[in-house]
C-alpha cells in the first residue's frame, strides 16, 4: 500500500474510533409516562450517597444539602474535583431531566462528552427509571449554589476524555455481581448495594486501569486517599450479625461501640435516613456474597 | 576550630544525639499518660453505649432503670473537661500509639463545636432512654452521628 493509502486507512480507523467511542445518549422518551416524586427522591438521594461527594468540603449533614461541589478525590489517575450539582445555573439548573439522567446513568455530560468514572455511573446504570425520575425531582428542590466548578487535576493520557470510552467498553458492564437472589428482600439488598449504594466503588479493589476486580467483590481495598485500608465486608472477614450490621448502618456504631470514620461516616449519614427494612435488606445481601479472605 | 569553640560545639552535637535517641525510644511519660487516659475515657463511653445499643438492637431486654443509668453516665462522661487529655505533643504525628490527628490542636474551635454536639446528643439520650425503647432507639442515631463526625474529622483511620 502507498503512503497515502495508509494515511487514509489510519484516518478512517481514527474516525471510526471517535464515532464508536462517543457516548450514545438515552432516548428522549426515557421518562415518558413517569412523574418524579421529590419525597421518594430524597430516599434515593440518601441511598446513593450523593451528598457525601457533592456537598462542600467539611459541610455538615443537612435536611436540605447544598450541592456546591469542590471536594477533591485523589486517585492513581489524578485528582478529581466534585462538580456543583445544585439547582442553580452553575449546577444543573440549565440541564434537562434527560441531560441529568445521561450523566448519572451513562456517565455522559453535555455535548456528548464522557464523564470520569469518579461518578459511579457503572453502578448507577441499573437505577430504575422511576428512581432516576424521583432523584432528579428531588435535586431540583435543593438550594442553588453559585460556586463555579473546579477543574480536575488529571495528567496525560487520562485527560483525553475519549479514552473513557475505551474504559467503559471494558468496565461499564451492567450485569449483576450476585447473579441470583432468592427473595424480594435480597433483590432489594442487591439493588441498594450494587446500584444505589455503589459500595463496591470503595470496598472492591481495582486493577491497573481502575476497573473493579469483580472476583474480589467487597473484599476490601487500599484507601485511594492514601491512609488506611477500606475493610473487607464479605462474610470472610465481617463476622457481624444482621442486627449489628443494621445498627452500624443506622448509627455508625460497631459492635464494640467504636464508630465509622472517614468517608463511611458520611455514607451512614445518608443510610440512616432509609427505612429499617432497607438496612435489613443490605445486611441480608452482605451475608450472601461470596466469603473472601 | 579553637579548643574554646570546640566544647560548646561538641556539647550541642551530643545534645542533638541525646534528643534524637530519647525521641525514638521513649515518649514523655506525661504524653503517654494523657494518651492512655483519653483512650480509657473512650472505653467508658463504649461500655455505657453497649448497654443502650444492646437494648436498641434487641440483644438485651429493655430495662428503663438500666437504660437511664447508662444514658446519664454518658451525659456525665461528655461533660468532662477534655483539655488535660490532649496535651501538646500527643498527636498521631508525635506518638505511634494514638490516632488523634494534629487537626485537634490546629482547630480547637472545631473540636469544641463537635464536643458541644456530643453533649447535645447525650443530653437527648439522657432525656429519653428511661422513657421507653422507641425513644432510646431514636436517640441512638444522633449520638452515633456526633461520635462519628468528630472521629471523621479528628481521628486517623485504623491501621
Amino acid at each position: 500500500m502507498s503512503f497515502s493509502a495508509w494515511s487514509a486507512l489510519l484516518a478512517a480507523v481514527a474516525l471510526l474510533a471517535v464515532v464508536l467511542l462517543k457516548p450514545d445518549p438515552l432516548a428522549n422518551t426515557f421518562f415518558e409516562g413517569l412523574a418524579g416524586d421529590a419525597d421518594r427522591g430524597a430516599l434515593v438521594f440518601a441511598a446513593a450517597g450523593c451528598a457525601s461527594c457533592h456537598t462542600a468540603p467539611g459541610a455538615e449533614p443537612s435536611e436540605t444539602p447544598v450541592l456546591t461541589g469542590g471536594r477533591r478525590f485523589a486517585s492513581p489517575f489524578g485528582t478529581f474535583a466534585a462538580p456543583n450539582i445544585s439547582s442553580g445555573p452553575q449546577g444543573l439548573g440549565n440541564w434537562s431531566d434527560i441531560d441529568i439522567a445521561n450523566a448519572i446513568l451513562l456517565g455522559e455530560g453535555l455535548n456528548r462528552t464522557h464523564l470520569y468514572p469518579a461518578l459511579p455511573y457503572s453502578a448507577y446504570r441499573n437505577m430504575t427509571r422511576q428512581d432516576a425520575a424521583d432523584l432528579i425531582a428531588y435535586l431540583r428542590t435543593l438550594p442553588p449554589a453559585n460556586t463555579p466548578n473546579q477543574p480536575h487535576d488529571v495528567g496525560f493520557p487520562f485527560n483525553i476524555r475519549l479514552g473513557i470510552g475505551v474504559w467503559k467498553v471494558f468496565f461499564n458492564r451492567g450485569d449483576w455481581i450476585l447473579e441470583t437472589v432468592q427473595s424480594p428482600e435480597m433483590e432489594r439488598g442487591r439493588y441498594l448495594v450494587e446500584v444505589l449504594g455503589h459500595c463496591g466503588e470503595c470496598h472492591t479493589p481495582r486493577g491497573i486501569l481502575g476497573g473493579l476486580d469483580r472476583s474480589r467483590w467487597l473484599a476490601g481495598a487500599p484507601n485511594p486517599a492514601g491512609q488506611g485500608q477500606i475493610p473487607n465486608i464479605t462474610p470472610g472477614k465481617l463476622g457481624w450479625s444482621t442486627e449489628e450490621i443494621v445498627e452500624f448502618l443506622s448509627t455508625g456504631f460497631t459492635p464494640e461501640f467504636d464508630t465509622a470514620g472517614g468517608q463511611m461516616a458520611e455514607v451512614i449519614a445518608g443510610l440512616a435516613r432509609l427505612p429499617q427494612s432497607d438496612l435489613e435488606a443490605i445486611a441480608a445481601y452482605l451475608k450472601a456474597v461470596p466469603a473472601l479472605d | 576550630m579553637t579548643p574554646m569553640t570546640k566544647i560548646p560545639f561538641a556539647t550541642a552535637v551530643l545534645g542533638m544525639i541525646a534528643t534524637v535517641a530519647i525521641g525514638a525510644d521513649h515518649i514523655d511519660p506525661a504524653v503517654g499518660a494523657a494518651i492512655k487516659a483519653r483512650q480509657s475515657h473512650m472505653q467508658l463511653f463504649a461500655f455505657n453505649l453497649g448497654t443502650l445499643g444492646g437494648m436498641a438492637q434487641g440483644k438485651i431486654e429493655y430495662d428503663a432503670d438500666a437504660a437511664q443509668i447508662a444514658a446519664s453516665n454518658l451525659d456525665a462522661l461528655a461533660s468532662v473537661d477534655f483539655h488535660p487529655y490532649f496535651v501538646v505533643g500527643s498527636s498521631s504525628a508525635d506518638a505511634s500509639d494514638t490516632r488523634a490527628l494534629p487537626a485537634i490542636w490546629e482547630d480547637p474551635e472545631g473540636v469544641l463545636a463537635a464536643l458541644a454536639k456530643l453533649q447535645g446528643a447525650t443530653a437527648e439520650m439522657a432525656g429519653s432512654a428511661g422513657g421507653g425503647l422507641e425513644g432510646l432507639q431514636a436517640a441512638m442515631s444522633a449520638l452515633g452521628g456526633a461520635c462519628g463526625a468528630c472521629h471523621q474529622a479528628y481521628r486517623a483511620p485504623a491501621n
